[in-house]
């Protein structure tokens, strides 16, 4: 039995998002001018051999976010189990 | 002197490095494939620029953990000179040797041209000589936007762990229009986003570049 976890990997407040910006100007072009702003993220699915508990799992998948998922210099991550 | 260069799938200048330090500038070049330990014997290292796995999910992000990386590391953590060049940069940032990141250019371009640099800050063993000096290479990035928090940028200032300025001002958003810094505990590791390989030799236009290679060679 396996199981998906989800990670968002999102930029940290403040860092400069110019592929957000550039989405969010092609939205105003598109005349959905309600939009104020736009920041892009990513979504990573890990998909889990359910063998381990789910506390430990957390702190293994927390393991893979900072080493590797996301670069905590300008990137955030939450992780959904 | 015996200077690795250091080879993962996806890096493609490793070639031009090769030949600048061994026929250009005299040295001994070998390659380091990444999945092999370093050699014994080796004076310097080069990680080149290129696109290594793909640039998958972030810019060196990857490579940092190739096998030949734990190597690099430790070859950097007793003192010996890391050069790191484009994506060498980014993966020597990724690994941890150098403070920040490398990331997508402010106008979203893929920028492809010449820049000038100003080489400040305290000496490293790519600028021994070239103090104050302006030199001339080109870039070619979609990432190279170095940032880190203003803590850490004062820091690096102060320090004088800024090794190349843009001039002119960062025409990839860079903070402090910063192309390139030092780090390691002997000031022994530098990063740049500029290719100085790509401007070695003056029968191709240019060869400010060579003299980073020249004083590298030249301990």
């Amino acid at each position: 039995m396996a199981k998906k976890a989800r990670v968002i990997v999102t930029l940290k407040k403040g860092v400069l998002d110019p592929q957000g910006s550039a989405v969010n100007r092609a939205l105003h072009a598109m005349g959905y001018g309600e939009v104020s702003d736009v920041r892009l993220g990513k979504l990573i699915e890990v998909t889990i051999d359910e063998k381990v508990p789910e506390a430990e799992e957390r702190k293994r998948l927390e393991e893979m976010c900072k080493k590797l998922l996301a670069n905590t210099v300008i990137e955030d991550y939450r992780i959904e189990l | 002197m015996h200077v690795g260069i250091v080879t993962f799938p996806g890096s493609n200048c490793d070639h031009d490095v090769y030949h600048v330090v061994k026929h250009v500038s005299g040295g001994d070049a070998k390659y380091v494939w990444h999945k092999d330990r370093l050699p014994a014997g080796l004076d310097a290292i080069v990680v080149p620029g290129g696109f290594s796995y793909g640039d998958y999910l972030r810019c060196g992000a990857l490579a940092r953990f190739s096998p030949v990386m734990d190597d690099v590391v430790a070859f950097a953590k007793a003192g010996g000179p890391v050069l790191g060049i484009c994506n060498g940069f980014q993966i020597l940032c990724e690994a941890g040797l150098l403070p920040g990141v490398l990331m997508r250019n402010a106008s979203l371009k893929f920028i492809c041209r010449d820049v000038t640099l100003k080489v400040e800050g305290a000496e490293t063993p790519v600028t021994r000589g070239l103090a104050g000096r302006t030199l001339t290479m080109p870039i070619a990035h979609a990432e190279g936007n170095y940032f880190a928090d203003g803590e850490t940028l004062d820091r690096l200032e102060g320090e004088g762990s800024v090794a190349f300025r843009y001039l002119g001002g960062a025409p990839n958003g860079a903070s402090r229009d910063i192309a390139g810094i030092s780090g390691g505990p002997r000031r022994n590791v530098v990063g740049l986003m500029p290719h100085p390989e790509r401007a070695a030799e003056a029968l191709l236009g240019r060869d400010d570049g060579k003299r980073l290679f020249e004083a590298l060679l030249a301990r």
